[in-house]
C-alpha cells in the first residue's frame, strides 16, 4: 500500500514539474501576444463555425442530390464540390480583396489583400477583433464557396460541366464579391445606407435566387417538363442533406457574431426558431391544400425558414422569428406551387422559389421586427417605430436584385459564346453522370 | 409444362405465397415491377404540386408447373391477389418447351417440381 502511495506521489510531483515548465514558454508567448487581443473563445467558435459552414456545401450536394433523377445524380455532386475547390482558390487569390479590401468608392474593394498579402494572425479590427484575421478570411470563404453552388439547382441535369466550372468563377468575382463588398465591407454603399443583413440574406440568398432564375430562363426547361418528369431519385438523401444543412447554419448564422457570445447565442436560437415554424407551416399547408403532409414539402419548409431568419438573425427576438418562419412558408409555397407552374419556367430544385423569395421575405421581415433591444448595433424595424428601415431594406433589396439578374444574364451569354451552356439533347436523356463524368452513381448488378 | 406469369399488387404478395404453398407449389421467381394497366398511375405530390404518375409498383410471379398443377396454380394466384378493385392485375399462361435442372442435367417433368 505505501509503496503504491509513494509511487502516485511521485507520480505527481513529476506530472507538476512537467506541466511548471510547460507552462512557462506558454504564459510568455501569452504576453507576447497581448497585444492584438485575440480572444481565444471568439477564436474557437468562428473555426468551429467555419467548418459547420463548410459542411453546407457538401449537404447541399445530398439536398439537391436527392431530388434529381438517378443519372444525373453524381453530376450535382460533382458540381458543388467543385465549387468548394475551385471558389477556395478563387476566393484567396482575388475574391477576398475584392470583397473585403480597402474600399474604392463604395463600389468594390482594393487590391490590398491580394493573394492574401498582409492577411496574418493579427485581427482586422474593422471587422473581427478578436480573432486572427485569417480566420475571418476563412470563415468567408464558406459563404463564398456555397453561395454559386446553390444557383445550380436551376440548371440540374441540362447545363455542361466545363461551362458550369467557366460560370462559377465570372459568377463569384463580378456578382457575389461586389454585392459581398457592397453589403459587409466597411465604405460599401449598401452598408453605408444602413442595410441590415446579419448573415447573409441579400449577398447569398437573393443574389444565389435571382441568379437561379435568370439561369432557368437563359438555360431553358429540360427536355419533357414538365409532363414527362421523374420525381425525386432518393428523397432520404434529400433529408439528410437538409438536416445538415439545418446543422451547418448554426454556424452560418451563430458564426455570423463573429464572436463566442449572447449575440451568437441568440443567432443561434432565432434560426433554429424560425426553421421550425416553417417546416411546421409547410407540412400543415400540404396537409389542408394536398390533402397530406409531405417530407419534401416539410424540408422545403425548414430550408425556406433557415433562408428567411439569415439576414434578421442578429437582430430579431425568438417570438418575432415564428412570424418570419411562418410567413416565409406561405410566401415561398404560393411562389413554388403556383406562381412557377403558372408561369413555367423550369426553376428544377426551386432555388429562386425558396432562396430568391424567402431571402426577399427574409430582407423585408428584418425590416418589420429589427429590435435594437437584441442588438445595440443594430437598428429598429416598422414594428418597433422606425419605418424607414423597411425603406432602406427594399432599397438594398432592389439594387440586388437588378445587379445579380443583369450581371448574371451577360455571364451566361459569355460563357454561351465561349463553350455552349447546354448539353445535347441526347446527352440529357443518357444523363450528365455518364456523359460529363463517365461515372455512375448507382450499379444494377453488385 | 407451362409457365405462369402474374402482375399483382406488391401488397398481396404474402397472402399469394401462402396460398401456393398451400397448393403443395412452392417454387417461385418474385420480381419487384414497374406497369401500368387501365386503371393508369396514382398521381403523387412532389413540393406540393400533383404529378401524375405515368407508371406504378407491381409484382412479377413467375411459376413454372406441370400440367396437373396449372389449375391449382392459378386459383391459388388468384385467391390471394385478388381484392376486388381495379388493379388487381393478371395472370398469364404460357406453353413450356423445355426445363432443364442445371446441378443433375435432369430434364423435363422431373426438372420442374
Amino acid at each position: 500500500m505505501k509503496d503504491a502511495w509513494r509511487g502516485f506521489k511521485g507520480l505527481f510531483t513529476a506530472l507538476f514539474v512537467l506541466a511548471g515548465t510547460a507552462l512557462v514558454p506558454a504564459i510568455a508567448f501569452a504576453e507576447e501576444a497581448a497585444a492584438p487581443t485575440i480572444d481565444t473563445g471568439d477564436t474557437a467558435w468562428i473555426i468551429v463555425s467555419s467548418a459547420l459552414v463548410l459542411l453546407m456545401t457538401p449537404a447541399l450536394a445530398f439536398f439537391y442530390g436527392g431530388l434529381v433523377r438517378k443519372k444525373n445524380f453524381l453530376s450535382v455532386l460533382m458540381q458543388c464540390f467543385m465549387a468548394a475547390c475551385i471558389i477556395t482558390i478563387q476566393w484567396i487569390l482575388i475574391g477576398y480583396t475584392l470583397s473585403f479590401g480597402t474600399d474604392v468608392k463604395g463600389l468594390i474593394g482594393g487590391l490590398n489583400f491580394l493573394a492574401l498579402a498582409g492577411v496574418g494572425a493579427e485581427p482586422n479590427a474593422d471587422y473581427a477583433a478578436t480573432i486572427p484575421h485569417t480566420l475571418f478570411m476563412l470563415f468567408q470563404c464558406m459563404f463564398a464557396v456555397i453561395t454559386p453552388a446553390l444557383i445550380l439547382g436551376a440548371f440540374a441535369e441540362r447545363m455542361k460541366f466545363a461551362a458550369y466550372c467557366v460560370f462559377i468563377v465570372l459568377w463569384a468575382t463580378l456578382v457575389y464579391d461586389p454585392i459581398c463588398h457592397w453589403v459587409w465591407a466597411v465604405g460599401g454603399f449598401i452598408r453605408t445606407m444602413g442595410a441590415l443583413d446579419f448573415a447573409g440574406g441579400t449577398v447569398v440568398h437573393i443574389n444565389a435566387g435571382i441568379a437561379a432564375l435568370v439561369c432557368s430562363l437563359v438555360l431553358g426547361k429540360r427536355t419533357g417538363f414538365p409532363k414527362k418528369m421523374s420525381p425525386p431519385h432518393n428523397l432520404p438523401y434529400a433529408v439528410l442533406g437538409a438536416g445538415l444543412l439545418w446543422f451547418g447554419w448554426i454556424g452560418f448564422n451563430g458564426g455570423s457574431a463573429l464572436g463566442a457570445n449572447g449575440l451568437a447565442v441568440n443567432a443561434f436560437l432565432v434560426t433554429h426558431v424560425a426553421a421550425a415554424a416553417a417546416g411546421l407551416t409547410w407540412a400543415l399547408l400540404d396537409w389542408k391544400i394536398n390533402a397530406h403532409p409531405t417530407m419534401l414539402g416539410m424540408i422545403t419548409g425548414v430550408v425556406a425558414g433557415l433562408v428567411a431568419i439569415t439576414p434578421a438573425a442578429g437582430f430579431v427576438t425568438p417570438i418575432d422569428a415564428i412570424w418570419i418562419g411562418i410567413g416565409v412558408s406561405l410566401i415561398c409555397y404560393f411562389f413554388v406551387a403556383v406562381v412557377k407552374v403558372k408561369m413555367g419556367y423550369d426553376d428544377s430544385l426551386d432555388v429562386f422559389g425558396v432562396h430568391g423569395v424567402g431571402g426577399i421575405w427574409g430582407a423585408i421581415a428584418t425590416g418589420l421586427w429589427a429590435n435594437k433591444t437584441v442588438n445595440s448595433a443594430g437598428a429598429d424595424g416598422l414594428f418597433y417605430g422606425n419605418p424607414g428601415l423597411l425603406f432602406i431594406q427594399l432599397k438594398a433589396v432592389l439594387i440586388t436584385v437588378v445587379y445579380s439578374a443583369v450581371v448574371t444574364f451577360i455571364l451566361l451569354k459569355v460563357v454561351d459564346l465561349i463553350c455552349g451552356l447546354r448539353v445535347t439533347e441526347q446527352e440529357e436523356r443518357i444523363g450528365l453522370d455518364l456523359t460529363q463524368h463517365r461515372e455512375a452513381a448507382y450499379t444494377t448488378l453488385d | 409444362m407451362k409457365y405462369i406469369i402474374a402482375i399483382i399488387q406488391p401488397d398481396r404478395l404474402d397472402e399469394t405465397l401462402d396460398r401456393l404453398e398451400e397448393k403443395q407449389i412452392h417454387l417461385v421467381t418474385v420480381t419487384e415491377v414497374m406497369g401500368r394497366g387501365r386503371q393508369k398511375g396514382i398521381s403523387e405530390v412532389y413540393r406540393s404540386h400533383k404529378e401524375a404518375g405515368s407508371l406504378l409498383r407491381k409484382v412479377k410471379i413467375e411459376v413454372a408447373v406441370n400440367e396437373e398443377f396449372v389449375k391449382h396454380a392459378v386459383e391459388a394466384i388468384t385467391a390471394g391477389a385478388r381484392t376486388g378493385n381495379i388493379g388487381d392485375g393478371k395472370i398469364f399462361v404460357v406453353d413450356l418447351a423445355q426445363c432443364v435442372r442445371i446441378r443433375t442435367g435432369e430434364t423435363q417433368n422431373v426438372a420442374i417440381g
